[in-house]
């Protein structure tokens, strides 16, 4: 079938197979931040946005996708080193595979929660696994991130 | 000596791009043009393929080949990532006739794109003859059904393994007189442990991707936490010489033993030496839980005893590991269930230490951080906090009565002295941090809701004793920077970080002089892999060696360019002075490059290996608060505490980490992991629906604290942070359990329904 998706603002005319999940259309065209952990949509590395909303790309339709506006982790590059910068001062990365997602999923929570409290924190990214890290040192990350609210300093520069 | 380096909160030098989501990874990287390959495996536990028709497949338009038991090099090999000769006997093909458990390879398929692959593995008829298979681990040995009955089975040495038993190994250690050691106690108490395969569930599955290169040379690039070994076993396997294989690693999305094994290496390369094209195969998560590795299954029993005072006389432990239908790891991952247990309690105790480990028709068992020593702690500590409760002691107390002496030979530790260890602090600090004194051994929270808390303590190694080796390259290049090359894998736990800030501290220059690289076994120094908790202490010591070796050669280089003694010559990193006369010196910029061009060129290299004959301990005391609703058995960890002694700790920030995640996957391992099986022998939790492991939600925030103490024979005074971390949670939560409810809990997971249960009886 026909599909026109908008990736990070480009605009993909493609052809695609009925049953492509949006996961491999965003690997298919380099997006390799997207990752794949399970097959069964209960890791969370593969998230990415759908109208600024996250969602599973794997089993997200690509063509349910059609006529939609998707961000990756690439579309929103600088946001994501200010975070990636609060995880990699904790060493909380560790082997980076499940980071693209979580990063993803925080930078919506910070969109979509106002002042969220830790228990807000804590359901909002429970479906995001990491097996590395025991999830303390992202906490530490989310929190000093939280605290200094860079994003401000950075809207306003 | 005051550290720059060494010691610091540094992060990780890889951390920005795995953040930013570069393609780093092995799946990342394949060509355009590869083949896609994927295994149809075993529906059954055990069986003989009494025939395959691939014809009507083989004419799926797009596939390359579809290779059966018939087409592959019949070659015994171990997958085991082991140093040559490995204990792990050769006991698999790369296909077989025989299948021995569900998930068993039974063809290869390749071709241009997953769906033609797809409709093709539809396709492929194979008619089994069923056997009988051996499920249960406690009826394997002298089953009717015998696993293994091959005739060209090999083992390099005796490992007390009889395959027409299926029996893998077997073997006893001991010293002194256990039996009568016992009767002399006062106090002995009795129990069988039981823990459960868990899986590694790293996030990245297994994957590997093959090609010929213009030399015809097999490349292959996976995701591996041993090239070297996987180098050796990819040529031996399909009978290459080794010089035609080239293994590289790139980034790794975690492997915590899993990847000590080579899983899906074998498939494409084999593709690749027959098709001459690009090939891949990236395992699904279902793939990855069930056919794979895992870790051993075991039952321990301990007796303990002691005189009334609490000095422990007795030890006596016999585990029964289940290897899973092939052998790898098994003779190995059984020695440390007493090697790093009994140790802590062995300084004037008689012990002995048997065991056996089993085929059985499940999927093989492998390398998962703890190996073995996990299992042990589990049964140990559990025996050590029952003996407590008899001879009416504090837990604790009774620890510090009996652990080892820096100073001492430990008899049941391989005979090696104790060079350093801070375990007493790690308890004492631990006991402060969960507030012991106010809540051992409950608190009642409301009617029906009560708080336990519980400890454990453990030790591991620092890598394997003279037979782990890392050796290490750096270079001085034109501008005055260094390549510090290392066959160490770094598989996101940070050794790269770690092994440049050694050699930053070393050659006295900024983190940013130091480029990394590894691991490519065209180019890199040998190494045995990281695994066993060796890369820190043993790599680590090389990495010091040899740019030590490296700075000599750099202040006698510069001695010759300033025509002075070399004895005068000082290097401070930016230069080489004269010391008697400083203003005489040259930049380290312009002698490096005077050093790699022009006339009398010196390029300037040091190498260096090492092996250490010892393999110094590190200790973790464990505490961990639990709640226990009465009503429902439901218990949450609410607290817990690790306290870690791995020497001076190289980089706080990543070994803080490592000792988190190791303890959330302790508690993972206590509470939920479970690989089960259906009476057909098919794994019945191979999805993260199934198979949960800990999300954010069901841990406390884990923290962790280090008391360090100084290992003499490592480099800076570290030992290895990464496996001690995983052992306690499950003698530690079970004992919390057990003082919040009266019930102990022999057999992992600890779940509401066993908590409930034992309350009734």
């Amino acid at each position: 079938m026909k599909v026109k998706i908008t990736v990070n603002g480009m605009l993909y005319n493609k052809h695609i197979p009925n049953d492509m999940m949006l996961l491999e259309f965003l690997r298919k065209y380099g997006y390799v931040s997207v990752k794949r952990g399970c097959d069964t949509s209960n890791c969370g590395l593969c998230t990415v946005w759908v109208e600024g909303k996250p969602v599973l790309s794997c089993s997200y339709p690509a063509a349910r996708a059609d006529g939609k506006q998707i961000t990756t982790l690439e579309g929103v590059k600088e946001e994501a080193a200010s975070f990636g910068r609060y995880m990699t001062a904790q060493g909380a990365e560790q082997c980076g595979y499940c980071s693209p997602g979580f990063i993803m999923a925080v930078l919506a929570m910070r969109r979509e929660l106002t002042d969220p409290t830790e228990e807000e924190i804590s359901q909002y990214l429970a479906g995001n696994l990491c097996r590395c890290s025991g999830y303390a040192g992202q906490t530490r990350a989310l929190r000093a991130w939280l605290k200094d609210k860079p994003w401000e300093k950075e809207g306003q520069a | 000596m005051k550290l720059k380096f060494v010691n610091q909160p540094i992060p990780k030098l890889d951390g920005a791009a795995l953040t930013g989501g570069k393609g780093v990874y092995t799946e990342d990287m394949v060509p355009r043009d590869c083949l896609v390959v994927q295994v149809l495996r075993s529906p059954h536990a055990f069986a003989r393929i009494k025939s395959i028709r691939k014809d009507a497949a083989s004419r799926v338009p797009g596939i390359s080949c579809i290779l059966t038991w018939e087409d592959v090099p019949q070659i015994r090999y171990t997958l085991a990532g082991q140093s040559y000769p490995e204990p792990s006997p050769y006991d698999r093909y790369i296909l077989e006739r025989v299948v021995r458990y569900v998930g068993d390879p039974v063809a290869i398929v390749a071709g241009r794109d997953k769906d033609c692959v797809a409709k093709a593995m539809g396709m492929i008829q194979v008619k089994y003859d069923l056997l009988n298979p051996v499920l249960d681990f406690e009826q394997a040995l002298d089953h009717p059904s015998v696993i293994h009955p091959e005739e060209d089975y090999f083992h390099h040495y005796d490992i007390g393994g009889n395959p027409s038993r299926n029996l893998v190994a077997s073997g006893s250690d001991a010293h002194g007189d256990v039996e009568s050691a016992l009767e002399a106690c006062d106090v002995v108490v009795e129990g069988t442990y039981y823990t459960k395969a868990n899986a590694q569930a790293m996030m990245e599955t297994f994957r590997t991707y093959t090609y010929l290169d213009h030399n015809r040379r097999l490349n292959v690039v996976s995701s591996t936490q041993v090239p070297f070994h996987c180098r050796r076993t990819i040529a031996h396997a399909l009978g290459l010489p080794k010089g035609m294989v080239r293994v590289v690693k790139p980034r790794i999305g975690g492997g915590f033993g899993a990847k000590q094994t080579l899983v899906s290496e074998l498939f494409p390369a084999l593709v690749t030496l027959r098709t001459g094209k690009p090939a891949k195969i990236v395992y699904t998560r279902k793939e990855s839980f069930q056919a794979s590795n895992s870790r051993h299954q075991m039952r321990v029993h301990v007796k303990v005893g002691a005189m009334q005072d609490g000095t422990i006389k007795a030890v006596d432990m016999h585990a029964l590991s289940n290897a899973g239908a092939y052998g790898e790891h098994a003779s190995t991952t059984i020695g440390l269930v007493g090697h790093k247990s009994i140790p802590l309690y062995a300084r004037q105790a008689d012990f002995r230490f048997s065991w056996d480990v089993v085929y059985t028709n499940t999927m093989a068992a492998g390398a998962f951080r703890g190996y073995g020593a996990t299992q042990g702690c589990f049964a140990m500590e559990s025996a050590i906090n029952e003996l407590a409760v008899k001879l009416n002691m504090d837990p604790a107390q009774l620890r510090l009565k009996n652990l080892p002496q820096v100073g001492e030979t430990m008899p049941a530790y391989y005979n090696e002295p104790l060079t350093s260890c801070a375990l007493p602090q790690c308890i004492r600090r631990g006991m402060e941090l969960i507030g012991w004194q106010e809540k051992y051994p409950c608190v009642k929270v409301d009617d029906h809701r009560v708080r336990g808390i519980g400890m454990a303590v453990t030790m591991q190694g620092s890598g394997i004793s003279a037979v782990d080796t890392g050796a290490v390259t750096i270079k001085l290049n034109d501008d005055g920077y260094y390549t510090l090359m290392i066959g160490a894998t770094d598989m996101g736990t940070g050794c790269d970080t770690i092994l440049a800030q050694m050699a930053a501290e070393i050659l006295d220059c900024p983190m940013e002089r130091i480029t990394v690289d590894g691991v490519d076994t065209d180019h890199s120094p040998f190494d045995t892999g990281s695994y066993a908790s060796s890369t820190t202490y043993v790599t680590g010591t090389a990495v010091v060696k040899a740019c030590t070796q490296l700075k000599e050669q750099i202040a006698a280089e510069g001695a010759r360019r300033l025509n002075i003694h070399p004895e005068r010559a000082e290097f401070d990193g930016d230069k080489v002075y004269d010391r008697t006369h400083p203003e005489t010196s040259i930049t380290l910029c312009k002698l490096a490059q005077s050093l790699v061009a022009g006339v009398g060129p010196q390029w300037l290299t040091a190498t260096a290996s090492h092996c250490s004959p010892t393999s110094p301990p590190p200790f973790m005391a464990g505490f961990a608060e639990v709640e226990v609703d009465l009503e429902t058995g439901e218990t949450k960890v609410v607290d817990y505490v690790g306290v870690v002694d791995c020497g001076t700790v190289v980089n706080k920030n990543l070994a803080r980490v490592q000792a988190e995640g190791g303890i959330a996957q302790g508690i993972g391992m206590a509470l939920l992991e479970d690989i089960n099986y259906d009476p057909k022998g098919q794994m019945v939790n191979s999805t993260f629906m199934q198979y949960k492991i800990p999300c954010r939600t069901d841990l406390p925030e884990i923290r962790v604290d280090f008391e360090e103490s100084y290992e003499p024979n490592g480099p800076f005074g570290a030992k290895s942070i990464g496996e001690v971390v995983i052992n306690t949670p499950s003698p530690a939560i079970a004992h919390a359990v057990y003082n919040a409810t009266g019930v102990r809990v022999h057999s992992l997971p600890i779940t509401a329904e066993k908590i409930l249960m034992g309350r009734e009886d």
